[in-house]
């Protein structure tokens, strides 16, 4: 008997049988595999360059670029080098992406809202602006901004204007700037203080509801606070903001701040495309939390706003969030549209005109994909971040 | 971009084949691939019927000409200004012929070898008329359409730089886009290569209300372009485009081509027949040339010249001995 169930035991595999050892050996093969692979690619490309006489390498990016920009957020000029034109590109390409993932979000929300809404015009006018602005290319949309409403805009010397202050034209929208000199700077100062004061004040504010129960009027203060800091500010630097105002000079309007032509398309249609897929995201967040919930919520007395707030809002944003990142990743990556109408982004000036002008193809093209997919992963790992606070805490 | 990527993946994968013989290559495909542009009246844009026309293009037929004694059996592959030396280093094509600016950097950091210039050019300015701009001194501040990735952009830098005046570039990809940014007011001025201004102006809805300011800011000798490397394919392109203008200098033109055969004098004699076997070819290249596309000047006034649209002068492009600077090494 004894002799049997020791034959019993199984007896322990050879190592080269081991599922441990045989998973980590294929494993290792497939990477050394790739690793020759690309090894070989990027040796033979190297070796053809050489052949030919192609320069490589990025001594490139230290040369003098010597070609104007459109539109730079930090200084350039004509004397700059290749790699401040990548910069350039790249801030272009982060303000179009920024701008277009706040307002998308913003109308994508309230679009998604509309649709569930009982008013048959309200969610009927969302749910035609859905179908919409989803199932036309964005390319066309972009072409139509640009080409079909941006550009019969009169010329300059007849802008559309409002008083003496916005103007609107073929050349773009110009507005006037404050200046920080004046009363504005302490303005922005009061406002930062009163951002981080709410902040704080929200901190409290929930921690005393966990500990008492007792409910504070947050998002009534948050405003008060937030309009009157700045107001207060601007009181006390003697009512006065200096305005820069754009003004006709020559061929164009000079001095304040000037939206051109090809971010105001490139925006707007970035905008209203994503707000479409954002606004089915969020319709879809909210139906996912049954009617139950709410009717429990109200059940236990809870207001309506209440309801809203502490049950349907973070229950739907679990659902909300995976999808509402692969639609930023998608805004960021068709940014790169850009250079169909001739909006300075990275793909435009970098992987364009810097390209043509040094011929470095190959080093070129892999910075522009390299920047690509950093976005791309540092917004995913923000999403992800952001969905696991927001995760069900599980007790 | 597209055309781009699939080019940089031929420089990855394939390379050898084109750095092989390239006439080879041609006469075994039966045609030339040129690279022309995307469509510039008088340099090379397809008419109504699909057929490429222009200066360039005849550079290509007679290249096609010679090498396989047709000038139609040329492939054009339309190229933005973007895209053409990565075209052309990757194989894609065989000749570039889209009047492309030669200088340092694109001769010697390209891998590439420009192989003559067939038309001489100099950057320019059009504006509107109701401007009152007289000379390109008064356009300080100015907003101006120009191409991505043309020496255009670097001159128009240094111009305005050295005269201490400000300008706003509105870049984009194509030089159709340049024109309709022009025509809708997007820009004050437009500013190319003054060939190409006035090519551009015909397109426009009122050409008359444009005018083209006297200014030449720079240097532009346009010319076709071979890879690096590639000798023999370098020097049938380099004395495709000599013989057209020897034949031009000698007399020898499309309609008389078959008198002359019979001439005395011992330099058309050279020209018309023999010499081929030097450069790899059959001795009657330079007869299926001039016979099929033209001598220099008859290219030049079917596309660009007194004969067409454009009405161009021939100014620079004169030959050297009438007043130009056209001139081209003897053949012997």
């Amino acid at each position: 008997m004894n002799q049997a169930s020791n034959n019993n035991n199984p007896e322990k595999p050879s190592f080269f049988n081991s599922p441990q050892f045989r998973s980590i050996a294929a494993q290792a093969l497939l990477l050394a595999a790739m690793g020759v692979f690309f090894y070989f690619i990027i040796q033979n490309m190297l070796a053809n360059m050489e052949a030919r006489g192609i320069t490589t390498g990025f001594a490139f990016l230290h040369e003098k670029a010597g070609f104007g920009i459109l539109q730079t957020l930090i200084p350039y000029s004509e004397d700059s080098t290749y790699g401040r034109t990548f910069i350039v590109g790249l801030l272009n390409t982060l303000l179009v992406s920024g701008l277009g993932i706040v307002f998308a979000s913003i109308l994508g929300f309230i679009i998604g809202v509309a649709r569930l809404s009982k008013n048959w015009l309200v969610s009927h006018i969302a749910g035609v602006y859905i179908e919409t602005f989803r199932n036309i290319p964005l390319l066309l949309q972009i072409f139509f901004w640009y080409f079909a409403v941006i550009r019969p805009l009169p010329s300059p010397r007849q802008s559309l204007s409002i008083g003496d202050w916005i103007f609107l034209n073929v050349r773009g929208l110009y507005l006037p700037r404050p200046e920080l000199e004046s009363g504005f700077g302490w303005m922005l100062a009061a406002l930062a203080i009163a951002i981080v004061a709410v902040l704080l004040l929200r901190r409290w504010a929930i921690r005393r509801h966990y500990e008492t129960g007792k409910t504070f009027p947050l998002l009534l203060t948050s405003i008060v606070i937030l309009v009157g800091l700045p107001l207060l500010a601007y009181l006390a630097s003697g009512g006065t903001i200096a305005w820069d105002r754009p003004v006709l000079k020559g061929f164009n309007f000079q001095g304040g701040i000037t939206v051109i032509p090809e971010l105001l398309a490139l925006l707007i249609a970035l905008t209203i495309y994503t707000a479409a897929f954002i606004a089915e995201t969020v319709r879809a967040g909210i139906l996912s939390v049954s009617r139950g919930q709410t009717e429990a919520a109200l059940a236990l007395g809870l207001t309506q706003t209440q309801t809203l707030n502490m049950v349907i809002i973070p229950q739907a944003l679990r659902v909300i969030i995976p999808p509402l990142t692969s639609q930023y990743l998608n805004l960021v990556k068709n940014s790169s549209l850009a250079t169909a109408i001739g909006y300075p982004d990275l793909v435009s000036v970098f992987m364009g005109t810097t390209l043509n002008q040094t011929g470095q193809a190959v080093e070129i093209i892999s910075m522009t994909m390299g920047v690509y997919l950093t976005i791309s992963l540092l917004i995913s790992a923000f999403m992800n971040w952001y969905n696991h606070k927001m995760a069900l805490v599980e007790r | 971009m597209k055309k781009l990527a699939a080019s940089l993946i031929a420089i990855a994968c394939i390379g050898g084949v084109a750095s092989a013989d390239t006439l080879e290559a041609v006469k075994k495909n039966g045609h030339v691939k040129c690279g022309v542009t995307t469509g510039l009246p008088g340099f090379s844009a397809a008419d109504e019927k699909g057929v490429w026309r222009g200066i360039d293009v005849d550079i290509c037929r007679g290249v096609a000409a010679a090498v396989l004694g047709d000038a139609n059996k040329v492939k054009y592959t339309p190229l933005t200004a973007k895209e053409r030396f990565t075209a052309l280093q990757s194989g894609e094509i065989d000749m570039l012929s889209r009047n492309t600016t030669w200088t340092l950097t694109r001769d010697a950091s390209l891998g590439l070898n420009f192989t003559g210039v067939n038309y001489y050019d100099g950057q320019g300015f059009m504006v509107n008329k109701n401007l009152g701009v007289k000379s390109a001194l008064e356009l300080d501040g100015a907003a101006i359409c120009i191409q991505a990735g043309t020496t255009t952009e670097l001159n128009l830098a240094d111009y305005f730089k050295s005269h201490n005046m400000k300008y706003r570039a509105v870049t984009y990809d194509s030089s159709d886009q340049t024109i309709k940014g022009f025509e809708a007011g997007r820009c004050d001025v437009l500013t190319s290569d003054q060939s190409q201004l006035y090519a551009l102006r015909i397109r426009l809805a009122k050409p008359e209300d444009a005018v083209v300011l006297p200014e030449i800011i720079s240097k532009e000798p346009l010319g076709p372009v071979v890879r690096q490397g590639d000798d023999k394919w370098f020097n049938i392109v380099k004395w495709t485009l000599f013989a057209m203008i020897n034949a031009e200098e000698l007399g020898v033109s499309s309609s008389n081509i078959k008198e002359m055969k019979k001439s005395k004098n011992p330099a058309i004699q050279r020209l018309i027949t023999g010499q081929g076997e030097k450069l790899g070819l059959s001795d009657d290249w330079s007869y299926n040339i001039i016979s099929q596309v033209g001598n220099y000047g008859e290219i030049f006034d079917r596309n660009v010249g007194a004969g067409s649209p454009l009405k161009i002068e021939r100014g620079l492009n004169q030959l050297w001995n009438k007043g130009g600077i056209m001139y081209a090494p003897p053949i012997r």
